[in-house]
């Protein structure tokens, strides 16, 4: 028998799987992860706008600070906060901690906490 | 068709020998993104609006610059490392998986590129 022919699991999203709080914040893990790629374009046209001289960086600066800039700068922050905070809680994972059900439901409510209120603290501190 | 197996088609063929290669680099940027990042959001708090004359002053200290460079290199590396694995999880046929990986390897590098000559141009103007 061809290994081709033997049945898969269904795909994680769909009716098979009832949604999980860890399994939530591990699909978050990687849209944010993607987001993230996505919105280092705006990291990338905010440096070269810098580089293109005065004139351009203020264009830039008009850009990322309207309404949309913000709001994405805002969404952005709080990806890159999540990001960082579920990484952190994947390497404690590689070194073999925290597997317990009970402890990766802890952990993942410090992830999502601790992302929130790091976004809010940044804007409080950057509002113009 | 064949009525051999995948396994059958690798077996003596060797291992690769970079097995591990790919998950533990996606570590190692990791953990190195952990101050770097820190460090790029508390520096933004200070720098996001301020004027050109400030921020390009900002940015000449060789260490701010350096710090930089070490970021987006680090950022682009890792970002080329997970999209790999999501296209290798949902994209198929296979030319297509190779294809999305291939041009996000190629545009992840350029973008780089591009933004650490963008640094390097401010820091030293």
């Amino acid at each position: 028998m061809s290994a081709n022919k033997r049945p898969l699991s269904p795909f994680m999203i769909g009716p098979y799987y009832k949604p999980q709080m860890t399994s939530i914040l591990s699909i978050t893990h990687r849209a944010t992860g993607a987001a993230l790629v996505v919105g280092t374009l705006l990291l990338v046209y905010w440096l070269v706008w810098a580089a293109r001289g005065p004139g351009f960086y203020e264009q830039a600066q008009t850009v990322l600070g309207s309404m949309l800039g913000q709001l994405f700068l805002f969404l952005w922050t709080w990806a890159l906060f999540y990001h960082l905070a579920n990484g952190i809680r994947h390497l404690f994972w590689d070194a073999g901690r925290g597997f317990e059900l009970d402890e990766a439901t802890k952990s993942g409510w410090w992830v999502i906490w601790s992302s929130i209120i790091l976004t809010f603290l940044c804007w409080l501190i950057a509002a113009p | 068709m064949s009525i051999r197996t995948p396994l059958g088609f690798v077996r003596g063929l060797g291992s690769a020998k970079d097995g591990t290669h790919h998950w533990w680099m996606q570590r190692v940027t990791s953990v190195a993104l952990v101050p770097l990042v820190l460090w790029f959001v508390i520096s933004l708090l200070s720098v996001s609006r301020v004027d050109y004359a400030t921020f390009q002053q900002w940015l000449s200290n060789p260490i701010r610059a350096g710090l930089m460079v070490a970021l987006l290199a680090t950022v682009f590396y890792h970002a080329n490392l997970g999209m790999q694995v999501i296209y290798e999880d949902y994209v198929r046929p296979e030319c297509k998986k190779f294809i999305a990986v291939l041009a996000t390897q190629f545009v992840l590098f350029v973008l780089g590129a591009i933004s650490i000559v963008a640094v390097l141009k401010i820091a030293l103007a």
